[in-house]
Order: structure tokens, then C-alpha cells, then sequence
């Protein structure tokens, strides 16, 4: 992916966007503090998103490989939401914040013509992983034979028909698994004009449609259909109420929320909410304790849906971030240390690490399926996955930040773009 | 502002702690291999039409029905439900016991659900095993559809006056990046709580028999003999499960 920096190249820092600064520092914490600080350096960037997309990227790196040591250290196996909330609310906060700033100065014509390239970006993107995975089914099916598998190995029946397959994966239709994300990035991402544009008339009635949007779909089950049958894994009508969400933070609404963040009673209902989730959670991987749970409240609970963001799923995220948002203020020195120093480089490129993700994840199940390892083994290759999303991370810093620093047309605005369409130079 | 942090940070400690015994407990192997760690046979759910034919003397009549996961090609007679029966006719041997195999390939939930009531009314059987969720997931078909099918197929077998135990996807390591099983595995868990029907959580089972390196079912260079393994252990765990669920185990073996 290259240059990327371009949304927010030509947006000098003045003083809208100081007053968009203003809303998000405010945002973040409630502390008296804050208002002296609502005007920092251009320059100056939220780290905090940058260490959570980073982390997001490294927990959905994990989760996609075959459970194995590491896989008991995402957030998955503690509570009903994972690593792609957190990625798609974050997309959704510097997406807006970005190309919210460059629809203020620029117009709407010109924010959306930067939308829209973003999107093309990540389109490309995800077409380049399809043929990586294209190309690894196909050795797959070409090599193994168990007839143990006899049934499932059905699945490569699509590759008897390679011409209908391709065009269904160009118009996003036929999707792998682990390959969902980015289809449901570009098609919040192309809404993002619209979304905008109602925020900056409203923002309180666009997140109403949006949760509107939302209750909708779960009332009337809409969905988008995929090839050759069967549905899109993450319901974009659905999940578009974080991306919405995040967007609304972006732009004012997290300073309004600083109170009720702020609170004690909110910080006791999250806790509170967060360890009947860890429990709850706990009896998935310990059926021993399945009994424990009264039969009325699992019939009513379950299924969790992550295809159409389950509200268990968005509430358990929402009490994370608030959670997240207290205990880790703005100016937390943590964020300045060099043990984030490589979730913070991961989450600052977040399209190209995130394609890595799904690539090294692929090719780990390759390497496990080739040779027969243990445990060891699988945690192994987890650990080089991260180590190789740290260095292509510090790689693509480098050049950005040396190798094209002449070419570069942005100076001093906080730098790259990256999945959101924007780094969220703040 | 420092002593809300240091108590949520004690909470998630607290938390990742706890959660610690738990998977070691989970991770600890059986004894054997075949064996299944006891929770993963235990179920609330009961069958009472089996405790009745069988403590009544009369014939149980088993019917399987799955998909091609319930079979291996050109070795029907080694497949599980086949070792179903074998291990039933030992632990039961007061009891005829009766199997029937109906193997729907490439057939969902939905459509297979169509066909249990003929099914049931030609066979009569006392239970009927209903292995399910492999070609919905292969297929993607929308999870709500497949809930709905389970629900119908479930509903129809009990008003037939049969006892239902469901059987769940296969652990298939080397298709994860392809099929998603989870949203499948949770629905037919759900719909057997629902309905207080014994789910045989073969998923699982399986999975632990690889972590515990029992067998290898990442590899690819297996011929018929892993296959005909894994059935036979799957049969017997089957049988277990079947005679638990049933309460039949003290009875037969005093």
C-alpha cells in the first residue's frame, strides 16, 4: 500500500482542527486537567489509539490460527467481544476524525474523492489476499487426501468452477473465512461521505439512524448475501452502529460522554457487567461449569450473534472502553514506553499489518500443517507472526519517515494514514 | 483516582488468574487413548424412551442420520455408527439392539429436516441420532435458517415419540481456514439445551484427542486406518454417552 498520507496532507492544523482536537482530548478523560490541554501540537498523535488498533491487529492475528497457547490471551476467551470491535470502532473514530477534518476545510466533494481512494486501497488490498489464499486452497486440495475429510474437504468444490469464484471474490461476494473484515471495512468506509455529512448537520441523528439502522436489522433480519450461498459473516448493517459510534466520539460526542465516563456508578455497571461476561464466558471452556448457569437466562442469551453485533457483544465492548478510557488517561507515560513501542508501530500502519496478519495466518497454518509439531510449536509461530507485524511495522515507519521523507508532502501533521484512512494525526 | 485502578487492575488479574486452573484442568490428558474426559460425556438431558425400551425388554432401534461424516467411503462397516452398535450389543446384552444408518450427503439441515417424520414413520426407531451442521457450514446458510431447521427437526422427532440425541461437526484443523464452525457449533448447542436433548459434542471430543496427541489430524498423509481409528473411538465414546444419558449404566452392569 502505498502512499497513504494523502488524506490528511493537505489539512493544515488551524483552528478547526484544533477545536476537533479539543472535542477528542476532552474526550478522553474527564480530568480537570484537560482543558489545559486542549490545544496540543499538531504534530502530536493519539497514541492510545495507535497501541489498541495495534493490539486489535495482533489479538485478530491470533485468533485466526488454530488455537494454541497464545490464543488464552485474547480478549475473546474473557467476555462476549474480541478484536474486531475494538478495530472497527477505532477505524470508525480516525476515519471520521480525519476525513471529518478534511470535510470541513476541503468540501464535501473533496473528502469523499479521499474516501473513496482509501477505499480502492483497501480493495486492492483484499483482492492481493485473495489470491494468496486462492493459491494455498488450492495446494491444499491438490495434496491432501484423508478420508476422514472426505465431506468436508467438499469446500473445494469452487475451485471446479475458478471463473464464477474470481468474479464473485471481486464483487466481494465469495469471501474465505478470516477474509471478512476488510469487505465490511470498504463498505462502511463508502458510506463515510454520507455518514459525514449528517454528522456535521447532526450528529445526534445520525447515531439515532444508526442505532435505528441497527434495530431494523435485527427486527427484520436483513443482511447482505454472499456466494454461493449463505450470508456475509459480519453484517454491515449491523456493524456499522461501532464504525457510527466511534465516528460520533470522533467528532464531539466522547467530550459530551466525559461525565458519565467519569462516574463511579458507570465504572461499578462495566466491572460489574465485565465479570458476569468473564464467568459466563468461563463455562464455554470449563463445561464442568455449565451447570452453574441457570437454563432461563442461557435460553435467552444465547446464541451470541458476532455476525449482527450481538448487543451482549457491543455492551461488553462499550464497558471495555470506558473501562479502558479511565484507567489509561491520554497522557499515560506508559504510552512513551518501548515495551508499547511495537503495538504502537503496529497500529499506526493498521492496513498493511493488518493484511500481514491475515497473510502470516494463512501461512501458519501451512507451516502446522506441514510439520507435525506440538504445542510449542504453534506458540512459536505465533510469537514470529507478531515479531514479523513488529518489523514490517518498523520497515514501513522507516520509510516513511526516512526513505520518502523528500517525497513526502506532509510535514509535521502527525504523518501516516493508515486503515482508517487516517493515523488520526492528532 | 489511583484506588479504582488499582482495583480494576487487581479484578483483571484476579480474572486472568483464575482462568489459569482452568485451562490446565481442561488441558490434563485422559488415561488412554479413546478416552474422554468425563464432562465431555455427561449431559442433564435425559432419553427415556431408551431407559423404557430397555429395561422393558423391548428391542432399541437406533437410527443415525448424518451426513458424509457419519461414513467413511468403502469402509461402511467400520464407521461409527457401525461401532455404535457393536459397543451397544456388549454393555447392553440383555437387550436387542437395532441400528439403521440414513446417510443424507451434501444435505443441510433444512432439507434433511424435511425427511425425518417418512423417516421415523418407516423405521419406528427409539432413538434417532440426527449428526448435523457440516454441509450448513460448508454452505454458510444464514445461521437463524439453520437454527430454525434443527428447532423443526427436533420438535418433529419428539412429537414422532422418538428419543433425539444430536451430533455436532467433526474437528477438521487443516479446513479452519475455510469453514467456519463455530456459529454451527453454538446453534446446535443451543437448541439442545432448548429442547433438553443430549448433544454429542463430537467437535470437541475430537479436538481433544488431537491437543492430546492421540491423533494427529492436521496431517495429510494419513490413509483409511486414522479414519477407521477415530471412528472407532467415536463409536464407543457414542455408546457411552448413550447409555449414560439413558441411566442405564449401574442396571446392566450389576
Amino acid at each position: 500500500m502505498n502512499s497513504i498520507a494523502d488524506p490528511i496532507a493537505g489539512a493544515p492544523a488551524d483552528a478547526k482542527a484544533s477545536k476537533t482536537e479539543a472535542a477528542k482530548t476532552e474526550a478522553t478523560k474527564a480530568k480537570a486537567a484537560a482543558l489545559a490541554i486542549t490545544l496540543p501540537a499538531a504534530g502530536e498523535r493519539e497514541l492510545r489509539l495507535d497501541l489498541f488498533r495495534g493490539l486489535a491487529l495482533w489479538l485478530i492475528f491470533i485468533d485466526h490460527l488454530p488455537p494454541n497457547l497464545l490464543t488464552w490471551l485474547t480478549i475473546r476467551n474473557y467476555g462476549f467481544s474480541d478484536a474486531t470491535e475494538i478495530f472497527i470502532f477505532i477505524s470508525g473514530y480516525t476515519a471520521a476524525f480525519v476525513y471529518g477534518r478534511a470535510m470541513l476545510e476541503s468540501g464535501f466533494v473533496i473528502a469523499t474523492a479521499r474516501i473513496l481512494r482509501r477505499v480502492w486501497q483497501i480493495y486492492v488490498a483484499h483482492v492481493f489476499l485473495f489470491t494468496i489464499f486462492l493459491a494455498e486452497i488450492s495446494y491444499v486440495a491438490t495434496s491432501f487426501e484423508n478420508p476422514l475429510y472426505t465431506e468436508e474437504m467438499g469446500i473445494m468444490d469452487f475451485l471446479k468452477q475458478p471463473d464464477v469464484t474470481i468474479v464473485q471474490a471481486l464483487l466481494l461476494r465469495f469471501r474465505p473465512v478470516n477474509m471478512d473484515v476488510l469487505p465490511l471495512y470498504i463498505v462502511l468506509m463508502l458510506f463515510l461521505p454520507v455518514i459525514l455529512w449528517l454528522m456535521k448537520w447532526k450528529p445526534d441523528v445520525t447515531l439515532g439512524l444508526s442505532v435505528l439502522l441497527y434495530a431494523l436489522t435485527w427486527q427484520f433480519d436483513l443482511y447482505l448475501s454472499a456466494y454461493p450461498n449463505g450470508f456475509w459473516a459480519f453484517n454491515p448493517f449491523a456493524w456499522q452502529l461501532l464504525f457510527v459510534f466511534g465516528a460520533w466520539c470522533a467528532l464531539g460526542g466522547a467530550r459530551r460522554m466525559t461525565r458519565i465516563l467519569a462516574s463511579n456508578i458507570t465504572m461499578w455497571i462495566c466491572i460489574v457487567y465485565l465479570v458476569a461476561a468473564f464467568f459466563v464466558t468461563l463455562t464455554w471452556y470449563v463445561p464442568q461449569l455449565g451447570h452453574i448457569m441457570p437454563k432461563r437466562i442461557e435460553q435467552w442469551m444465547y446464541p451470541i450473534s458476532k455476525t449482527d453485533l450481538d448487543v451482549l457483544r457491543f455492551a461488553h465492548f462499550l464497558a471495555l472502553a470506558a473501562l479502558t478510557v479511565r484507567v489509561l488517561p491520554r497522557d499515560w507515560p506508559g504510552l512513551k514506553s518501548p515495551w508499547l513501542r511495537p503495538l504502537i508501530l503496529c497500529g499506526q500502519h493498521s492496513l498493511e499489518i493488518f493484511c500481514l496478519g491475515v497473510f502470516l495466518a494463512f501461512a501458519g497454518h501451512f507451516v502446522l500443517a506441514e510439520v507435525s509439531g506440538g504445542a510449542a510449536l504453534h506458540a512459536l509461530i505465533s510469537v514470529c507472526g507478531i515479531l514479523i507485524m513488529w518489523g514490517m511495522a518498523w520497515i514501513i515507519s522507516w520509510y516513511k519517515h526516512s526513505a520518502d521523507k523528500n517525497a513526502s508532502r506532509t510535514k509535521g501533521a502527525g504523518g501516516n494514514a493508515d486503515l482508517a484512512g487516517g493515523g488520526g494525526g492528532a | 483516582m489511583t484506588s479504582p485502578r488499582t482495583v480494576l487492575g487487581l479484578t483483571l488479574l484476579a480474572a486472568l488468574l483464575a482462568a489459569a486452573p482452568a485451562r490446565a484442568e481442561e488441558a490434563a490428558p485422559p488415561q488412554q487413548p479413546c478416552d474422554v474426559p468425563a464432562y465431555l460425556l455427561a449431559s442433564d438431558s435425559s432419553l427415556p424412551k431408551v431407559t423404557e425400551a430397555v429395561r422393558g425388554g423391548q428391542p432399541l432401534d437406533v437410527l443415525v442420520v448424518g451426513s458424509r461424516s457419519s461414513t467413511i467411503p468403502q469402509n461402511e462397516a467400520s464407521a461409527y455408527p457401525a461401532k455404535l452398535l457393536a459397543a451397544l450389543k456388549e454393555k447392553l446384552p440383555a437387550a436387542t439392539v437395532n441400528l439403521s444408518v440414513e446417510i443424507q450427503a451434501k444435505t443441510t439441515a433444512e432439507e434433511t429436516s424435511g425427511t425425518l417424520v417418512k423417516l421415523v414413520e418407516a423405521k419406528k426407531p427409539t432413538l434417532v441420532i440426527w449428526q448435523t451442521g457440516t454441509v450448513d457450514a460448508m454452505r454458510s446458510v444464514d445461521p437463524d435458517d439453520f437454527r430454525t431447521a434443527v428447532d423443526d427437526g427436533v420438535v418433529a422427532l419428539r412429537n414422532a415419540g422418538t428419543d433425539v440425541v444430536l451430533v455436532n461437526l467433526q474437528y477438521s484443523p487443516r479446513t479452519e481456514t475455510m469453514i467456519s464452525a463455530p456459529p454451527y457449533l453454538d446453534i446446535l448447542r443451543a437448541v439442545a439445551q432448548q429442547h433438553d436433548v443430549p448433544l454429542f459434542d463430537r467437535f470437541a471430543i475430537m479436538r481433544q484427542w488431537n491437543d492430546a496427541g492421540y491423533f494427529d489430524l492436521f496431517s495429510t498423509s494419513h490413509g483409511v486406518e486414522l479414519a477407521k481409528q477415530v471412528h472407532a473411538c467415536l463409536g464407543s465414546a457414542l455408546s457411552k454417552f448413550v447409555i449414560d444419558a439413558a441411566h442405564l449404566g449401574p442396571v446392566q452392569q450389576n
